[in-house]
């Protein structure tokens, strides 16, 4: 009975919370004063067609820095988490494989290349089109996943792996201080370390692709070592 | 249009949440967050946020779906004495 009025209680002041929001609620015309200044300045000054890598890449590149080590920490602990299981696991394995269906298969074999080239071309294109790093590496994420469907004994190769997620993650903190050495104090993660080259090309937009290109090749092998990690040797 | 297509959506994805919320199937439930998080991926490139969109897909609807089943095949109902 008490729990009822005090659950009803609470109902009632959120009631008196959001009511007035929801009626006072209007959707904005105009943009705020820094997403104002950010659409302005982003392309004149970044190089970068699409504005949203150029605010997640540069004017925010702290926080996908930040992102990043999350990502890296997670993975990192579901590595520990479930390693020692499987080294502590004496248990016999039981082993009831059973073969992909054809079907499967040759769907994958098919479609497995092409939507690594797809990952491939999103953080490729970050700075043209919309996409980027994190959906470049989750979409190569998914052709890992993809090949463990196809083929249960299919291991990933960790030396390489490793090295990758390893190398792209130094090279994108590198790139970050060199913005402080070559641009001045506050130019941490600044994109204009390199020339900007011609607007809406490829090789335009100074370090974003660069930069882009690191961060899916991590978030693509950190995921993939997440899943592989998970999967661990079940039947 | 485009307001009657977005209103269907979110009902279709409110299903989907409820389904996955009261289904007893473990597996079953699972698969209907993955199709929610698609229709939600759908919804955000309606509404001009192709970045979310394909995040949204590749993983809420590809990764996390599997990630949910690979962790309900290694946990049991009961606890393992060898554990």
């Amino acid at each position: 009975m008490i729990k009822k009025i005090f659950s009803l209680i609470i109902i009632a002041g959120l009631l008196t919370v959001f009511i007035p929001i929801i009626l006072n609620f209007s959707f904005q015309t105009d943009l705020p004063d820094v997403a104002k200044s950010y659409v302005e300045k982003g392309s004149k000054d970044l190089g970068a067609m699409n504005i949203v890598t150029a605010i997640i890449v540069t004017f925010r590149g702290l926080d996908t820095l930040g992102e990043v080590a999350v990502l890296f920490i997670a993975a990192t602990g579901i590595a520990v988490l479930f390693r020692k299981n499987a080294i502590n696991d004496k248990r016999p394995k039981q082993i009831s494989k059973r073969d992909s269906s054809e079907i499967l298969l040759t769907g994958i074999r098919l479609l497995a290349p092409v939507i690594l080239i797809f990952g491939i071309y999103i953080f490729l294109n970050g700075h043209l089109s919309p996409g980027g790093g994190f959906q470049g590496g989750a979409v190569i994420a998914t052709v890992v996943l993809l090949l463990f469907l196809s083929d249960s004994s299919y291991k990933i190769n960790h030396k390489i792996f490793g090295f990758i997620e390893s190398f792209s993650g130094v090279s994108y903190v590198i790139i970050g201080f060199l913005g402080l050495v070559l641009m001045g104090a506050d130019n941490f993660l600044d994109n204009r370390i390199l020339p900007l080259g011609e607007f809406g090309t490829i090789l335009s937009a100074g370090a974003i692709p660069i930069i882009y290109t690191l961060v899916g090749l991590k978030v693509g092998t950190e995921l993939a070592s997440v899943l592989d990690n998970m999967k661990g040797d079940i039947e | 249009m485009t307001d009657v297509f977005i209103i269907v959506l979110g009902l279709v994805m409110i299903v989907f949440a409820i389904l996955a919320l009261y289904l007893k199937d473990l597996v079953a439930s699972v698969i209907a967050a993955g199709v929610l998080s698609l229709f939600a991926s759908i919804l955000y490139l309606i509404m001009q946020a192709p970045d979310v969109a394909m995040t949204e897909a590749a993983i809420g609807a590809g990764l996390l779906t599997m990630i949910f089943l690979l962790a309900i095949k290694k946990t049991k109902q009961i606890e393992d004495p060898n554990d």
